[in-house]
Order: C-alpha cells, then sequence, then structure tokens
C-alpha cells in the first residue's frame, strides 16, 4: 500500500506578500488537497510553519520568511448546513465568495464580513475579523460554534466555549500561532433579499460624524464612514457616512424583482498592470476625495443597494491593489476607546495632515462589545487609512501608534506592517496570558509568522 | 436527470466536474482510493448543490472489482446514464523512464486499469442502450516526448482505446466524449514551475461539461491546444526528438 501521503508534492519555494505587495518574502509553500495530505505537510514543512488562505491580511501576517506556509486554499470542503440552526460546517480554506455563491440564493448571509469577498474562514477566525456591523453583532467569533484545531505534532483538538476554551480563545484572532484551524463551524443569519435599504449622509466634520454614528447605530445593522482626510483643518473628518438594513423580500418583489435573492453575476474588472508612482500623489488623492464628497454632498435616502456593491465595491476591480504601484500600498487601522475617540481620532488627523503624506482611502466605524484574547476591536471608534508605501511611512506609523496608545488603542494585526514590539505589547494587555495558552498548545513554537517575529508576540518562536 | 459514476472522483478536476454535474440536478457516485475523502467531496456537492451524492472506495488496478463496482453505484443511484473515468497519476518521468516496474505501474494505473473499467462500463451501457462515457485524458498523449513519454504513452493509448470504443457504440447510443487536458493547476502539477498556461480545475471542469453538453466527440480543454498539437505534431520526428521539454 502506498503511504497516506502518496500523491502529496513537494513544496515549491514562492514569493510571497500580503494583499498591500509590502513587505515581501520568500517561503516554501505547501498545498494539500487532502486532510491527510495537511497532515504530511506539517510534518516535512521547513519550521516555522503558517497556514495561510488567500493572503488579504495587508502586511506580513502570511509571511513566513525562512520557514514554510501551507496554503488551504484547496481544503474548502463544505461538510454540513443546518437550515434550522442556520449552522455551516466547513473546512478552513472555503472562502465568503463561495459562502455567498452557496447561501445568499437560499437567504442566508455571513454573520459578520470584512470588506472583500476573497477571504478564507480560517483566516476570518484567525484575525477575528469583524465587519459593518461591528456595533451591532460584534465580530465574528461570536459566531463561530466551534473549530477543529490541528497541533504541532498533527492531532486535532475540538476547540469551542465549553471546549478547550482557552484554545478557543486564543485562536480567535490568534493569527494562526496555536495551530491549523481545519474545519470549523459558523451560525449564518437569515436574510430575505440580496439587498439592503441604505442611506447616506454627507457629514461636515467629526463631531458631527460621531454624533450621527451615535445616533443611527441604533436604527441601522450595518454603519461605516468614508473620511475626507485630505479636507482642510476646519473640515477636519468630514465624511460621508453610509447605513444599511437588508431588505425585505416584500419590498424588493414591490421595487425591483420577484426574486430578491438572485444577483446577476457580474465579472470583475483587471487592473493589468502597476499604476505608475506618481499616479496617486497628494494632489491627486485631495482632488479625488474633493470630487467624491462632492458627488455624494446631498446624500441619498432610502434607496436600494444590492449587498455585492455595499459589502464588496473594490472586489469588482480584480486586484486594485495594483492602483498603489509597484511599491506597494500599507494600511494603518487602529481602534481608540469611545471615552476619549474624539481627540484621538483628531490628533491622528492633524499627524497625517503635518505629515505632507496622503491617505488614498480611509474610513471610519464605530465599534461594540467584543470578546477575545488577541481579537482587535474594543468599544470605541476605528479609523483605517491606506497609503502607498512611499518615504517617511513608517515615522507617520510610529506618530499615530503613539498617539493611539496614549488613548489606551490599539493597531489591527491584520493590517499592520511597521507596528514594534514594545508598542503593541502595550496594546494588547491580554498578551502575557495567550502566550502561556500558545506556549502550551504548542510547546516547540513550531508556528510563527513574520509579524509574530516582528511584533516578538511569541518570543522565542522561531529561533532554533 | 442524469446518474453519473464518477472514478478517482479526489482528484481537483473531477471534484469540480463533479459539481457542474450536481448543480444541474444529477444524481452522484463518487469512487476513489481514498474513501474519506470521496465522502467528504460528497458532503461538500451535497451542501452546495443540493445533489444527490454518495461515495464508495475504488481501486484502479483492482480490476476483478470494476464490474461490481458499476452495479453497487447502478443500484445506489437507481440506475446509472453515465461514466466519468478521471483516475491517473503523473508519476515520476524520470524514474520511469529507467525503472520497467515504475514505467509498467504507471501504465496499468494510467490505461490498463481505465481499459478494464471501460470495458465492463461498455457492456453496461451497450445493453441498456443509452448513457455516456467521458475519458480525461491528456494532451501529453497527442505526441511522444522526452520529458513524459510513460504518462504520455499510457494517456495516448487511452485516447486511442475511447476512440474506439466511440466507433464500438456509436450504434447503441452510447456517447463517449474523450477530453485532451492541457496543463491544470492541480496536484498533479504543483510545484513543477507555475506557467502562465495553467488553469484552475473550475476552469477545467467548466470546459468539459460544456464539451458533454454540445456532444463533442475528442475535445481540447482549453480549446487552443487543439491548433498547438496539431502545430506540435507536424513537427519532423528527426527535429522533435532533440526538443527539451
Amino acid at each position: 500500500m502506498p503511504p497516506s501521503n502518496a500523491g502529496l508534492p513537494g513544496a515549491p519555494r514562492l514569493p510571497v506578500a500580503g494583499w498591500g505587495r509590502y513587505p515581501r518574502g520568500t517561503a516554501e509553500v505547501w498545498r494539500p488537497e487532502k486532510l491527510s495530505e495537511l497532515r504530511a505537510a506539517l510534518a516535512a514543512a521547513a519550521k516555522p510553519v503558517l497556514a495561510r488562505g488567500l493572503g488579504r491580511a495587508y502586511g506580513d501576517a502570511a509571511l513566513n520568511d525562512g520557514g514554510s506556509l501551507l496554503d488551504l486554499t484547496r481544503l474548502n470542503r463544505m461538510l454540513a448546513f443546518d437550515p434550522q440552526s442556520a449552522s455551516l460546517r466547513c473546512e478552513a480554506g472555503v472562502t465568503f465568495a463561495e459562502v455567498l455563491e452557496t447561501f445568499v440564493p437560499r437567504g442566508f448571509f455571513p454573520p459578520v464580513t470584512p470588506g472583500t469577498k476573497f477571504v478564507t474562514l480560517g483566516g476570518a477566525l484567525a484575525a477575528d475579523i469583524h465587519g459593518k456591523n461591528h456595533h451591532r453583532d460584534s465580530s465574528i467569533s461570536k459566531h463561530v460554534v466551534g473549530f477543529d484545531l490541528m497541533g504541532p505534532e498533527g492531532e486535532i483538538k475540538r476547540c469551542s466555549r465549553e471546549e478547550n476554551s482557552d484554545l478557543f480563545w486564543a485562536t480567535l484572532g490568534g493569527m494562526g500561532l496555536t495551530g491549523v484551524i481545519v474545519e470549523l463551524e459558523l451560525k449564518l443569519k437569515h436574510i430575505e433579499s440580496a439587498y439592503l435599504e441604505y442611506e447616506s449622509l454627507a457629514l461636515p466634520d467629526i463631531d458631527r460624524v460621531l454624533e450621527i454614528f451615535a445616533d443611527y447605530d441604533r436604527r441601522y445593522e450595518y454603519s461605516v464612514a468614508w473620511v475626507d482626510c485630505a479636507a482642510g483643518t476646519k473640515k477636519l473628518g468630514r465624511s460621508i457616512a453610509m447605513f444599511a438594513n437588508f431588505a425585505s423580500a416584500d419590498r424588493l418583489r414591490r421595487q425591483i424583482t420577484d426574486r430578491p435573492l438572485i444577483l446577476e453575476a457580474r465579472r470583475p474588472l483587471k487592473i493589468p498592470f502597476d499604476l505608475p508612482q506618481f499616479a496617486l500623489n497628494p494632489r491627486t488623492i485631495r482632488a479625488f476625495n474633493a470630487l467624491y464628497y462632492f458627488l455624494h454632498r446631498r446624500g441619498t435616502r432610502d434607496s436600494l443597494v444590492d449587498l455585492e456593491r455595499f459589502f464588496y465595491p473594490l472586489d469588482r476591480l480584480g486586484n486594485w491593489n495594483r492602483l498603489y504601484g509597484r511599491r506597494g500600498f500599507a494600511q494603518y487601522q487602529c481602534v481608540v476607546p469611545l471615552a476619549e475617540g474624539r481627540a484621538g481620532l483628531i490628533e491622528l488627523l492633524e499627524e497625517l495632515k503635518r505629515s505632507g503624506i496622503a491617505s488614498g482611502l480611509a474610513v471610519l466605524k464605530q465599534f461594540g462589545p467584543q470578546q477575545g484574547m488577541l481579537s482587535f476591536p474594543i468599544p470605541g471608534y476605528t479609523l483605517a487609512m491606506d497609503f502607498a508605501v512611499q518615504d517617511g511611512l513608517g515615522e507617520l506609523m510610529e506618530r499615530f501608534d503613539r498617539v493611539v496608545l496614549k488613548y489606551g488603542g490599539r493597531v489591527y494585526f491584520a493590517k499592520d506592517a511597521f507596528a514594534r514590539a514594545e508598542t503593541v505589547c502595550q496594546m494588547y494587555p491580554n498578551l502575557e496570558q495567550w502566550r502561556a495558552i500558545k506556549l502550551s498548545a504548542d510547546p516547540r513554537r513550531i508556528f510563527s509568522s513574520r509579524l509574530s517575529r516582528r511584533l516578538a508576540i511569541d518570543p522565542g518562536a522561531g529561533e532554533r | 436527470m442524469n446518474r453519473v459514476l464518477f472514478l478517482g472522483a479526489t482528484s481537483s478536476i473531477a471534484r469540480a466536474l463533479a459539481f457542474c454535474f450536481a448543480r444541474d440536478g444529477a444524481r452522484l457516485y463518487l469512487a476513489a482510493r481514498d474513501v474519506g475523502e470521496a465522502a467528504r467531496i460528497a458532503a461538500d456537492l451535497s451542501v452546495r448543490a443540493g445533489a444527490y451524492v454518495c461515495s464508495g472506495a475504488f481501486e484502479a488496478t483492482d480490476y476483478e472489482r470494476h464490474a461490481e463496482l458499476i452495479g453497487r453505484a447502478a443500484a445506489e443511484l437507481g440506475g446509472l446514464d453515465g461514466v466519468a473515468l478521471c483516475f491517473g497519476t503523473l508519476g515520476d518521468h524520470s524514474h520511469a523512464a529507467r525503472d520497467a516496474d515504475c514505467a509498467r505501474g504507471l501504465v496499468a494505473e494510467n490505461f490498463t486499469a481505465a481499459v478494464s473499467f471501460l470495458t465492463e462500463a461498455a457492456n453496461y451501457m451497450a445493453a441498456q442502450r443509452s448513457g455516456f462515457i467521458i475519458v480525461l485524458g491528456s494532451v501529453a498523449g497527442d505526441r511522444g516526448r522526452a520529458g513524459n513519454y510513460v504518462y504520455g504513452c499510457a494517456k495516448g493509448a487511452l485516447a486511442l482505446f475511447a476512440q474506439g470504443l466511440r466507433a464500438h457504440l456509436a450504434r447503441s447510443g452510447v456517447y463517449v466524449l474523450t477530453v485532451k487536458l492541457g496543463l491544470v493547476d492541480t496536484r498533479m502539477t504543483y510545484g513543477r514551475g507555475r506557467s502562465l498556461l495553467a488553469m484552475s480545475p473550475p476552469t477545467a471542469a467548466r470546459g468539459i461539461y460544456a464539451a458533454w453538453r454540445r456532444r463533442a466527440q475528442v475535445a481540447y480543454v482549453p480549446a487552443f491546444w487543439r491548433p498547438v498539437m496539431a502545430a506540435v505534431r507536424i513537427i519532423p520526428e528527426r527535429i522533435f526528438k532533440y526538443a527539451r521539454f
């Protein structure tokens, strides 16, 4: 009989980068297609090792120079679905795109979704992703029933709130450092239509934005604000705030279609080359932002928008990361606690203005309650700003970090490429407790990433 | 409604092709060496397509049990309208080129096993005077090359066998589709250098399914391989034998 790993191809060394294409690295990349191959790959892979999904984390969260990556995108089988409890059991490589394709026509939607559907569920759990409904439904961990975690020897541990609960909470948001999420069970939410009732408002300054969030977030499941970072000092934080609820089937039938759950498939546009570095400069960015604000200045009330357009507008541009040119881009996403959130946001936006660096896209949202050890959200305001990688960006982010730290906030591992170990350990007070759990789950510390080494999240890992 | 038996069902191309059938309401029996994996894929297709999909064990070179498998699948599905032969292995050519045992094994898995199974399947289909057979071949079978002629000859022979079978079954109303696949990004090709020509398994499957729906006889997937291979075939042997691929 052939051994159980028969057919497992060897692993080529490949160039690897996150979605921001900064930084770049290389790693031995294994791509198992069967459970037995996953176990064999984990045993054979160069250490340290890390599971990787679609690589949509922006920075170096799924990089592993000098080690190896387990590409789990082919382990994407859906194993069971119970329409009564809306509970889906599937492998970690299943993507949001696949969940949408399969379940939207049946009236179900992911309980929490990131801003792109090209994310695996395993990756979503590892980063404990949040969405535009965080103020109401928290992050994805709240909707995870349980998962199977493969440990360093290939053994499987079932983790849930009841079973191995320490490992459960250390893995959600644990950035893949506690093992490999192989299978998971997630509760989807019911929807009546694939459309949302949508309202947008143009808000002249940050005070107005926070006011509106406090009010509208009670009425809307989904909310987010696009911030014009290039606006003048008096208009600091001027925004287009967007709010939405899933529309009822009745409304769709009255106004648009008698098949409220069906959406036409659209082909994504591809960007065939990297935009030259000069295309996105402070001047064009300011002009673009001003134009965007101008076009949306009247806001919209009570219109219907399909879920693809509302949740995944950028997915229409297949590889929009090329817009930022060859050097790549980075996103700074932080959260500042509610109490002093306003002061924190203002200080951040002023730092940005002072730096002379322009952010191509910035969004603001209010977070609600959150559980989890290394999960990013805390009740407060989160601001995410995209930047082309350029000279002086590292210094700017350091200044941001100081502000965020001062206000008791934190940065998001899934986006980060610049933070420092000293800063991060102050931002995540549960880190010590998390390390103890990590160490008992992975005593030889074989699970590690470029991010975890840079930020010393798991000190000692990969240094053998 | 189609009732289809898949052999070698854990290959990513088979899985994707099975999904095309399942989505259109077919009932499927997935046969593979790794029963656990076949069961997971069956579960996946049931969830995604809401289709009736069952699975069972199959060892390509266990010739004595081929007829039995057809009976089992027909019993499970309440009849059998088609089979999709998707098993095959690329193997290690540099080893096969020097080791007779290894070469024989490759030919057995890619060709002899297929001949055995297809003969049983043809008997079944001819008796019911309807049905279809999909045979997954490869452009590697169109011309012997230094780089993979053992695998290539098995796939070439398989295409020849399918051609004969097509003629044999023509008057029984049984349809035989020979697919010649180009480079697909699968376990078989992973890590052997990336190629711009490689297509994803779902893309390959859509091509195969489209060929099946239009009742093509011999389909190159993707289609551009037909002229490419036509060109490759006319290169004179005295030159071609020195080609390095």
